[in-house]
C-alpha cells in the first residue's frame, strides 16, 4: 500500500494521470477588424459576465464562511512553527536542562543570546544567567537546532507583542513552569522532520514534467 | 406660498437629508457584509451585533480626524469640491418620488420635494454638476493621482451622460412628459405595462450609464484604488472625504430608486403593497451595484471609452429612431 502510494508521487507526468489538469485553450488574437468584431459579439453575447455573478451569488447562498475569528479562535499551529523559545525542564528531576555550553550563545546570528554559567558549590557547572532578547531574535531556529540536549526549543506561543521591550527577555515565561512539570505536561518538541498532523490530505503533486 | 406648504417642503427635505445621509452609512455597512459574504468572509463583526454598529464607529472616526489642508493645495476650491460632490447628489433626489402620496394625520403627503414637470432633465443635469465635485477635487489636490482622477472622471461622465440622456429619450418619446410621476402613471397597469418590455434596450443602456454616473465597479477607474490610490479623494481626510463617500452612496440609491421608477412600473398604482414593491426594486438596484463589484473586474479608461462611444451611442441612437419609426 505505502509503494503504491510512493509509485503515485513518483510519476510526475500530471497529463496522464490526473484529469484535474487541463490545458488552457487560448486562441491567437484577431488581427483584421472583422475577427476583432466577431471577438467583441462573442464575447458581449457569451455571458461571461453573468457566470461571474452566478459564482459569488452562489458563495453567499452556500455562506461557506472561512473566516478564522483570530483573537477567539485560532489555526492549529505545526509542531516545527518557530515562535517564542521554550526552555525545557528533565523529567527525572525537574530541574533545567540547560547545561549551560553556550552553543546557542555561539551560533545565534542576531546576537540576541547571552549566557554566564559559574561554578557552583558542588563544582558543577551552572547557567547563572540566561537571556534571549525576542525584540531581536529572527527566530531562525539555530539555537534549538544546536542544543545538544533539546534544552531550548520552539514553541507554538506567537502573541509576544509587548509595550515594553523588558518583556522580551522574560527567561522565566520560557521556562516549563513547574506545577506543569509535576503534572507532567511539559510537551516535548517533535523533532525536526515533524510534520503538521493531516499533513497528508494535503499533500498535492507538484507539476513538473509537462 | 402658503405656509403650509412652505414648511411641509421644509420638512420633507430634512427628512430626505437625513434618511439618506443615515441610508449612506448604512450602505457603507451591507457593502461591506455583501462583498465579504461572497468572497467568503465575515465582515464587520465586532462592533455591536454583527458589526452593526460599525457605521457608527466609522462615523465617530470620520467627524473626528484632523481636517488636513494640504500645502499646496488651491485651498478653496479643495474646501468646496466635497460639498458639491454631496449637495448635488441630495439636490438630485428633489424630484424623484419615493413613495406613493398616502395620509398622514389627515394630511396628504406627497413624498417628493418638488414635482416639477421636467424631473427628470433635472435629475440629469444635476447628476451632470456632481461632476464638479471629483473634477474640482481632483485638480485642486496638487497631487498627480488626483489629477489623473479628475481627468478619468471628467471624460466618464460626460460620455456616459450621452448614453444615458440618448437613452432616456426613447422612453420619454413614448410617455410624453418629463416628470417622473407620469412615467410612474404610464407604467401604473401592472407588469406588462411596464417600460421595460417595450424599451428592453433603453432599460440596459441606462442601467449601464448609471455604473458611470455613480462610479461604481466595472466603471469605477475614477477612483481605481490599485492605480491611482483614491483618486481624486486622495489628499482628503476626515469628514470632508466623507462627504464624497456620502454623496456616492446617495447617488447609488438615488440611482436606484430612478431606475425602477423609469422602467420597472415605480410604484405601480399607489397602494402599500406598490410601495413595498418599489423598496423592494430599490433594494435590487443597490445589492446588484455592490453584487457587481464582487464579481466583475474593473475596465481600462480606454476601454471604457471604446464602450460609450463605439458601442453605447450607436445603439442608443438605434434605439430612439426604431421607437421613432414605431410611433409614427
Amino acid at each position: 500500500m505505502h509503494n503504491e502510494h510512493n509509485e503515485h508521487l513518483k510519476n510526475r507526468n500530471v497529463s496522464e494521470l490526473d484529469v484535474n489538469y487541463y490545458m488552457v485553450d487560448i486562441k491567437d488574437y484577431p488581427t483584421d477588424s472583422w475577427g476583432k468584431f466577431k471577438r467583441v459579439v462573442q464575447r458581449s453575447f457569451r455571458g461571461e459576465l453573468f457566470v461571474g455573478l452566478w459564482v459569488v451569488l452562489r458563495e453567499m447562498i452556500r455562506f461557506d464562511i472561512h473566516t478564522v475569528k483570530y483573537p477567539e479562535e485560532k489555526m492549529p499551529i505545526g509542531p516545527r512553527y518557530r515562535a517564542v523559545h521554550e526552555m525545557k525542564r528533565l523529567w527525572e528531576s525537574d530541574t533545567e536542562r540547560c547545561i549551560g555550553c553556550g552553543l546557542c550563545e555561539k551560533i545565534c546570528i542576531s546576537n540576541c543570546i547571552r549566557i554566564d554559567t559559574k561554578i557552583d558549590e558542588n563544582s558543577r557547572k551552572e547557567v547563572s544567567e540566561y537571556s534571549i532578547n525576542l525584540g531581536r531574535c529572527i527566530f531562525c531556529g539555530y539555537c534549538a537546532e544546536v542544543c545538544p540536549e533539546l534544552a531550548i526549543t520552539h514553541g507554538g506561543e506567537y502573541e509576544n507583542a509587548s509595550d515594553q521591550r523588558e518583556h522580551f527577555i522574560m527567561y522565566q515565561d520560557m521556562l516549563t513552569p513547574l506545577d506543569t512539570m509535576k503534572a507532567g505536561a511539559q510537551r516535548e518538541f517533535e523533532g525536526f522532520g515533524a510534520i503538521t498532523p493531516h499533513e497528508d490530505e494535503r499533500v498535492k503533486k507538484t507539476p513538473l514534467a509537462y | 406660498m402658503e405656509t403650509a406648504y412652505l414648511i411641509e417642503t421644509v420638512i420633507k427635505i430634512v427628512v430626505i437629508l437625513l434618511i439618506f445621509s443615515a441610508l449612506a452609512g448604512i450602505g457603507t455597512y451591507f457593502e461591506r457584509k455583501i462583498l465579504a459574504f461572497m468572497q467568503r468572509r465575515l465582515g464587520p463583526m465586532n462592533v455591536g451585533p454583527f458589526g452593526l454598529l460599525q457605521v457608527a464607529a466609522d462615523g465617530i472616526k470620520l467627524f473626528t480626524k484632523e481636517d488636513i489642508i494640504p500645502t499646496n493645495v488651491v485651498a478653496n476650491v479643495f474646501k468646496i469640491a466635497p460639498v458639491i460632490t454631496a449637495a448635488t447628489a441630495f439636490m438630485a433626489a428633489a424630484a424623484i418620488p419615493f413613495l406613493p402620496s398616502f395620509t398622514l394625520f389627515g394630511y396628504e403627503v406627497h413624498p417628493i420635494v418638488a414635482d416639477i414637470n421636467i424631473g427628470i432633465l433635472y435629475i440629469l443635469g444635476i447628476m451632470g454638476v456632481g461632476l464638479y465635485g471629483p473634477l474640482l477635487g481632483g485638480m485642486a489636490s496638487a497631487n498627480k493621482f488626483s489629477l489623473l482622477s479628475a481627468a478619468r472622471g471628467a471624460a466618464v461622465f460626460i460620455s456616459y451622460e450621452v448614453v444615458t440622456g440618448l437613452s432616456i429619450l426613447a422612453p420619454i418619446m413614448m410617455v410624453g412628459s418629463l416628470s417622473l410621476i407620469d412615467f410612474n402613471n404610464y407604467q401604473s397597469g401592472g407588469i406588462t405595462s411596464w417600460l421595460v418590455w417595450s424599451q428592453p434596450v433603453a432599460f440596459v443602456l441606462f442601467w449601464i450609464a448609471a455604473f458611470a454616473e455613480t462610479g461604481r465597479t466595472p466603471f469605477h477607474l475614477i477612483a481605481n484604488d490599485h492605480e491611482i490610490i483614491d483618486g481624486f479623494g486622495t489628499e482628503y481626510s476626515g469628514m470632508r472625504w466623507g462627504l464624497f463617500f456620502i454623496g456616492e452612496y446617495a447617488n447609488m440609491f438615488f440611482i436606484s430608486f430612478v431606475i425602477p421608477l423609469l422602467f420597472l412600473g415605480g410604484y405601480g398604482d399607489g397602494s402599500f403593497l406598490g410601495a413595498i414593491g418599489l423598496l423592494a426594486k430599490v433594494a435590487f438596484f443597490f445589492f446588484f451595484f455592490l453584487w457587481t463589484r464582487a464579481a466583475w473586474p474593473d475596465i481600462r479608461p480606454d476601454q471604457l471609452m471604446w464602450l460609450c462611444w463605439k458601442v453605447l451611442m450607436p445603439i442608443a441612437v438605434l434605439n430612439i429612431l426604431i421607437t421613432a419609426i414605431v410611433m409614427m
